[in-house]
Formats: structure tokens, sequence, C-alpha cells
């Protein structure tokens, strides 16, 4: 067996997915959620790359390419907006940034 | 011809005692109410000289009004036989009763409730409505006709609105004509869908190939509204209590004009009746019985309005069977006899009620005829037309219907005639009452001035010589010829019995004072009968008022309006609120909770176009 | 050859990413992510995405994590105490998250049963190849993402900055 399938792929993408999912929903510290968000990103781009594979085309590299800008866009907004409510509410709580409950 | 002047001249009276009459003095108001109606009468007198013989119809049409489908009316006015001797009627006696009224109610309280000015603005309005309706040219300006002289009757019933038994009359005539003019507005109906028209001319044309129960259906259902108008059984209970009203709309209104709207609009109908000889029945029936009845009721009452209420009831009878014989001109003919001396007797009550500075009640009057003279003089002339004195103009008219009467049916006839004995009998009763004997009461008689005797003289020579004025002649042209003959036996006899009538009431009030209260003692029971108007009223209030207001607060307001229109208005906001509080319930503040959300979309999603829509191409 | 170097990097993959998930502190957590991501840069060499692999170290590992750790020191974030957790999201997470893999793996076996992946079946990703889609077909996007850029430069200043008072 030379080839891996590229169904395993797929599925290794699957599951550091789910995981960043799992991540998102269980954790409570807001830069661990964060990061849980960047591992989900990381997994949609094994995605795309695979499928550029699979359909020998450039046009998913693009994808991950751009997937990968704007996710270092979005780091860095994300964290100054981080370090902005550390400075009003003093926690790193998520549960605890909810003055739109009710 | 401009017909349309006629009706528009007490309009523009109404309009400008309406909107400027809070400034002007009480003889510029007078002199603005009666000069519209005096020019509506002159060119209304011009018009009917200038048209010649009216064998036919003269038709003006102005505008058309309703354009749909069949239906196809148009505003139009048109002048007939018929219509020229209403006109002269309407408008003759409205100019002597309008210069009555402003004697009559020269003392009325000014600024504060209007009541100069809003009395003749209402009395011109009515001028208004009586001549469009007398001069229309299809069945629904009739109709416009119809309902707006109903408003001016509430109108002026309830002038005294301060007063709540002038209010409930007012209701009372509104309501009680409203059931007649369901009845007028079916008969509308049915003529439209078998005649496709509204119009006169086009309709009359076409009875002579429709369906007898067709026919049947409608005269009967423009009985029900004349009965409403013209106040016979059963809707007749709102005429006395409209007495409520000023003595110059009692005379003008319930006497004179309006509830001869009903007679009139039969009488115009007589194509329709002609192919239907069981409303005929159905009229003569109804004009008979009423006359009995009212004249019953008359006998016993003691306001001296009441009486003559009654009486107008009776005499409407009288025309109704006139007309229900197929002697159409005789029931036209006591119209306009009928509104000579009707109008002459309202106006004198009114007159003696003015001496007497508001006195209504009879037995507190007495031997006036020596301090008002002028009313006392003119009265007896009315009194002895309206007995069927020989040779007075009630003579000619009532003995013509009577004799119809007799050809037709001859039990009616008989009826007739005692009718006419009660007639004279109460109306004397009245006159002996208040101006013979001594005086009872505690004021001080005083003459009314000439601005209100001088029509009472107009009158009296009317109802004097009336009768010699040649209308039947002037309308034998217009309607289907009738079996009118001169027969002396009969007019003796009714003269017999109007003569006696007399006779007993001057025994009765003046030779022997106290009989009258002697022979009410004896028949008791009778009399309480007869003096309660037969609890008709009390009859309607139980059976058919007090049902419909419970029925009204029960069912239709608590359940059906409260409950449940305003439930379901209700009940969509609540069920906005608790839906949205529904609703709010995701929106917890929590991020992870969103999360959750969106995962749980989203594996939804997956699932579903996968899987079981075989994925995406 | 190909498999045994998928399997390594796939379960360094996945453990770091696990470590991710189930670290206190969040350092720990960060550094983990790097462990993932350069993994994932094999993999992706694996997949004969050159440009990419190198794309991923240099910027994503290199600066995303800086970043992100930077932030971390910054904030002096300690490890995170355990307090209890909200039952409800664990009720509905757990089984919503297995149902997620499951569909997903299962739809992908269905899907894609026979394709099989060598190391350089595919030479269309070097940055030539990159560079010349970049700058052809994608070049709309290529210019709006630098604005975004920019965007997020300005506005990651703005929002930390200190109050000036």
């Amino acid at each position: 067996m030379t080839g891996v399938p590229v169904s395993w792929f797929l599925t290794l993408s699957a599951v550091l997915f789910v995981l960043g999912v799992c991540g998102f929903l269980f954790r409570r510290n807001i830069i661990t959620v964060f990061m849980s968000i960047e591992l989900m990103l990381n997994a949609v781009n094994l995605t795309f790359i695979t499928f550029s594979y699979q359909l020998k085309q450039v046009n998913g590299h693009l994808f991950a390419f751009f997937v990968m800008v704007v996710a270092a866009a979005e780091a860095a907004v994300g964290l100054a907006i981080i370090l902005t409510v550390f400075k009003n509410r003093n926690t790193l709580n998520i549960d605890e940034v909810n003055s739109m409950k009710n | 011809m401009q017909l349309w002047l006629i009706p528009i001249l007490p309009l523009a009276g109404f309009v400008i005692n309406g909107v400027f009459g809070r400034r002007f003095s009480k003889g510029l108001v007078g002199s603005v109410a009666i000069g519209s109606v005096v020019l509506a009468f002159a060119w209304a007198l011009r018009v009917i000289l200038a048209l010649g013989d009216l064998n036919t119809p003269h038709v003006e049409h102005y505008f058309t009004w309703i354009q749909s489908g069949i239906v196809n009316i148009g505003c139009d006015f048109a002048v007939d036989r018929l219509t020229a001797v209403m006109l002269m009627v309407v408008t003759g006696i409205g100019s002597l009763i309008h210069i009555y009224a402003t004697g009559y109610m020269a003392h009325e309280h000014g600024p504060n409730f209007g009541g100069y000015y809003r009395f003749f603005a209402y009395l011109n309005l009515f001028m208004f409505f009586m001549l469009t309706l007398v001069l229309a040219a299809n069945y629904l300006v009739l109709f416009v006709g119809w309902e707006g002289v109903g408003l001016c009757s509430y109108l002026l019933i309830g002038f005294y609105f301060d007063k709540k038994f002038a209010t409930n009359a007012g209701n009372k005539a509104f309501i009680v004509n409203r059931i007649g003019d369901f009845g007028f507005s079916l008969a509308m109906f049915l003529i439209l869908i078998n005649f496709k028209s509204l119009d006169f001319g086009t309709v009359f044309g076409q009875t002579a190939g429709a369906s007898p129960t067709v026919l049947t259906t409608i005269g009967l259902l423009l009985l029900v509204g004349a009965c409403g108008k013209s106040a016979q059984l059963p809707l007749y209970v709102w005429l006395p209590d409209a007495m409520a009203g000023p003595t110059p709309v009692s005379a003008l209104i319930h006497a004179a004009t309006m509830v001869t709207a009903g007679v009139y609009m039969c009488a115009r109908s007589f194509p329709i009746y002609a192919h239907a000889p069981d409303a005929l029945h159905a009229i003569a029936l109804i004009g008979i019985v009423t006359a009995c009845f009212a004249a019953s009721i008359g006998l016993a009452q003691n306001d001296i309005k009441k009486v003559f209420a009654y009486s107008t009831v009776s005499q409407l009878g009288y025309m109704f069977v006139g007309v229900g014989c197929g002697a159409y001109s005789a029931g036209i003919f006591h119209l306009m006899t009928h509104a000579f001396f009707k109008a002459l007797l309202f106006l004198g009550s009114g007159s003696v009620i003015h001496a007497l500075s508001g006195e209504q009640d009879m037995r507190n009057m007495g031997g006036l005829r020596s301090k008002i003279p002028w009313t006392f003089g003119t009265m007896m002339c009315a009194a002895l037309a309206i007995s069927g004195f020989p040779f007075t103009s009630g003579f000619f008219s009532k003995d013509s219907i009577l004799i119809a009467a007799y050809s037709y049916a001859p039990w009616m006839y008989w009826v007739g005639v005692i009718t006419a004995g009660m007639t004279a009998f109460y109306v004397f009763r009245a006159m002996f009452m208040t101006f013979f004997g001594t005086y009872r009461g505690h004021e001080h008689p005083h003459e009314s001035p000439p601005v209100m005797y001088l029509p009472l003289v107009v009158l009296a020579a009317l109802s004097l010589g009336g009768g010699f004025i040649p209308i039947p002649e002037f309308l034998k042209q217009f309607f289907p010829p009738s079996p009118i003959e001169e027969n002396f036996t009969l007019m003796a006899i009714s003269v017999a019995f109007g003569l006696g009538g007399i006779g007993l009431a001057y025994v009765m009030y003046v030779l022997k004072p106290g009989m009258a209260d002697s022979l009410a003692g004896s028949v008791k029971g009778l009399y309480t009968l007869v003096y309660n108007k037969y609890f008709v009223d009390e009859i309607y209030d139980a059976a058919v008022v007090r049902p419909l207001v419970s029925g009204s607060r029960t069912v239709l307001w608590k359940t059906l309006d409260a409950g449940l229109i305003d439930g379901i208005v209700n009940g969509v906001g609540t069920m906005s609120r608790s839906v949205g509080s529904l609703l709010r319930l995701p929106q917890s503040g929590n991020i992870r909770s969103y999360a959750s959300w969106v995962l749980l979309g989203s594996v939804i999603v997956i699932v579903t176009v996968v899987g079981i829509l075989g994925g995406v191409k | 050859m190909d498999v045994i170097l998928f399997l390594v990097f796939a379960i360094i993959a996945v453990v770091c990413a696990i470590n991710v998930v189930v670290q206190n502190h969040p350092i720990s957590s960060a550094i983990s992510l790097v462990g993932v991501m350069g993994s994932l840069a094999i993999l992706y060499l694996l997949l004969g995405a050159e440009f990419i692999a190198a794309a991923q170290v240099i910027v994503y590992a290199g600066a995303i994590m800086v970043l992100f750790v930077f932030v971390i020191m910054l904030l002096n974030a300690g490890a995170e105490t355990r307090k209890g957790r909200s039952l409800m999201v664990q009720a509905v997470g757990v089984p919503l998250a297995i149902a997620l893999l499951g569909s997903l793996a299962f739809f992908v076996q269905r899907l894609y049963p026979r394709d099989m992946v060598h190391f350089g079946g595919f030479q269309g990703g070097s940055a030539l190849a990159v560079g010349r889609a970049l700058f052809t077909t994608y070049l709309l996007p290529f210019e709006i993402t630098s604005i975004l850029v920019l965007i997020a430069i300005v506005g990651a200043i703005v929002l930390a900055r200190k109050e000036l008072d």
C-alpha cells in the first residue's frame, strides 16, 4: 500500500475540527476558546489542501492561503478585543462576559 | 323648466339659516325661512301653469347618480298631475305654517341652544326633502326624500333635546320609521331585479306583463313602508308621541305633509297595484281598521294635541281606504282637504296652548271662546270640515271615499261611517271642552298675534271652501277610472252619523257636563283600556323592545363584541407576547450556548443535505 | 512510506489537539497548538502543497501563535480554576460533538472510498503555481485581503492602546 486514502486525511480533518468545537464549547478561558477557533481553521485548511490534491488543481491552495491571511487579521483584532475586555472586566472567564443576558 | 329650483330654495334657506342664523336677528331668520318657502310655492305655481294640461309627465334629468351593471339611476325630477297637487299642498301649507311659526316660536331661547334659527333651519331642510320626495321620478330619489323627511322629523320632534321624553319620542319615530323603510328597501330591490330599473316610467310600463305574485309582493312591501311613514297599524305608535315637538312641527310634518308621503307613494305606484288586487285589498283593510281603532282611542284622550294626533292616524286610514278601493283620486283629494283642516286644528290648538302659556290638558281649559275669538272661529271651521258637515271640504272628500268603499265592500262603508261619527264626536268634544263652559285653569288667556291667526283664517277659508276646488276631475285623467257614483242615500247616512256625533258631544259636554265622567265610571274597564291606548305601547315594549335590548346586551355586546372580537384582538397581542417571551429564551447572552445552537444547526444541515438529500452537486 | 509518515504526524496532531483542549494553563494550550500546526505542515508537504506548508510554519506557527503567547503573558493569565461545569452545555454539547464527528466521518468514507494520496502525486503546489494563480485569477481577493489586513492593523491598534487622559 503506497498511498494514503484521501478519506483518511478528511477524517483527520474532521477529528481536528470536532476537537476544536469541543474546546470552544467546554472551556471557559477566552484565550483557550480562541485557540480552539484557530484549531478549527487549521482543520478546514487541511480539507482544502486535500481536495486540491484530489482534483489536481491549485485553487484549494489559494483558498487555504486566504484563510490564513484572514485568520491572522482575525487573531489580531480578536486579541485586541480580549485585551479591552480584560481591561474593563478584569476577568477572562467567558461566562462572565454576559451583559447581553435577558 | 328648472324644476330643481323648487327644492333648492328651501335648501338654500336651510344653509343660510344654519350657518349664519346665529348672528341674524329673529326677523331676518324668519324672513329667510318664510321667503324661501314662499318663493318655492311661487315657482311651483309658475311651473304648473306653464306646463299646460300635464297629460304627459314633464321629466327633467339632471345627472346620472349610480351606474353599475344593470343599475342605472339618475337624479330625475318629474311633474305630472299628481305631483302638481302635492306641490301646491306642500308648498302652500308649508308657507302658511312657516308664517305661523315665526309668531309661535318667538319666545324661543336664543343663543343657548340656538333655538330660533335652528328650528327654521330644520324646517327648511324638511321642506327640501319633502319636495324632493314629491318631485322624484324614480324610487331611489323618492327614497332619499323619504329618509330625509324621517331625519327632519326626528330632529324636530326632539327639538327640545334637554327633555328626555322629547328625545325618546324622536328615537321612537325614527326607529319605527326604519322598520317601514326596511320593507320599502326590499320592495325596491324586487323592483330592480324584476324590472331592471327604478324609474317610474320604465317600471310602470312593464307592470302589465309581470307576474302577479311578484307584483303583489312588491305592493305589500311598499305598503309596509307606507305604514311606517303614514302611521298605520301596526307602526302608528310613533305619531302620538311625536306631539312632544313644537306645535308647528306637528301641524306641518305630522298632519299635512310627511305622513301623507305613504299615501302619495301608494298612489304613485298605482300601476303596480292595478295588477295586484290582493295588495290593494290589504291597503284598504289596514286603512279601515286603523281608522276605527285610532278614532276609538281619540275618544278618551285629555291632551288636546294627542286627540288630534289620533285623529290624524284615523284620517290617514281613510286615505288608505280610498287608495285601496281603487278610488285614488278620492284618496288624494282627502289628503289635500285633510291637510287644510288638520293643519288648522293643530295650529289652532297651538294658539290655545300659546294663549294659556303652555297648558295642554283640556281638563284645565274651558270657556275660552270669548277670550280667543279668532282661534275659536277658525277652529270651528276645521271641526265642521273634519266632521263632514255638508258642503265643507271634508264632506266632499270623505264622502267620495265612503261611497267608493261601499261599492268595494259594504262592511267597510259601515265601519267608515261609524268612524266618521266617532271622529265628529271626539273633535267636538275637544272643541266643547276647550271653548265652552267655564274656565277651569289659572292662566290669563290672551289672543295670539296676527302673524299667528292670519294663517288660521286662510286655512279656515280653505277648509270650508276647499271642497269646490276641482281636484278629483283634475286627477281623473291621471288615475285609472274608479267606480265613484254619486249616491245620495249613502251621503245622507254619513252626514247623519256626523251630525249625531256632534250632537252627542254637545249633550255630554255642554248640556250635562257631568255625564261624561259618570259614563266613564260605569264602563270602567273599557274606559281604562281605551284611555291607555289599548296598552299597545306596553305590549310592544314587552314583546319587542325588551327582548331586543336584553338580547343585544347579553349576546351581541357581552358575548360577541367584548368576548369574541375583543378577545381575538387582545388574544393576538397576548399571543405575540407569549411567543416573544418563548423566543427570548435562546438569547441568553451566553456565548457557549450560542455555539451549541450553531453546532446543532450545522449537524442538522449536514445530515439532511448529505445524507438524506444525497449531497450537493 | 507515505502511510507511516501520515500516521505518525496525524497522531502527533491529534494528541496535540487534545492537549490544546484539555490543558488548564493557556500557555500549555498555545505550545500544543504550535505542535499541531507543525505536524499539519508536514502533512501539507505530503500532499504536495509546498508553498502552503511554508506559509503555515512562517505565518501561523511563527507569527500568530507568537501573538497568542505575547497576549497570554501580557494578561498574566493563570491556570483556569475549576469551577463547576455548566451541565446543560455538557449534556447537549457532548452528544452533538459525537454526532458531528460521526456524521462527518461516515460521509467522508462513503463519498471517497477509492482515491489515494502519494507523495509527489501533485506537482502544482509550488510557489510558482500558487503565485501565478494568486496574481491572475485571484487578484481581486488578494487586493481586498491586503486592505483587510490594513483594517485589522488599525483596529488592533485602536482597540489596544491606553486611554489618553
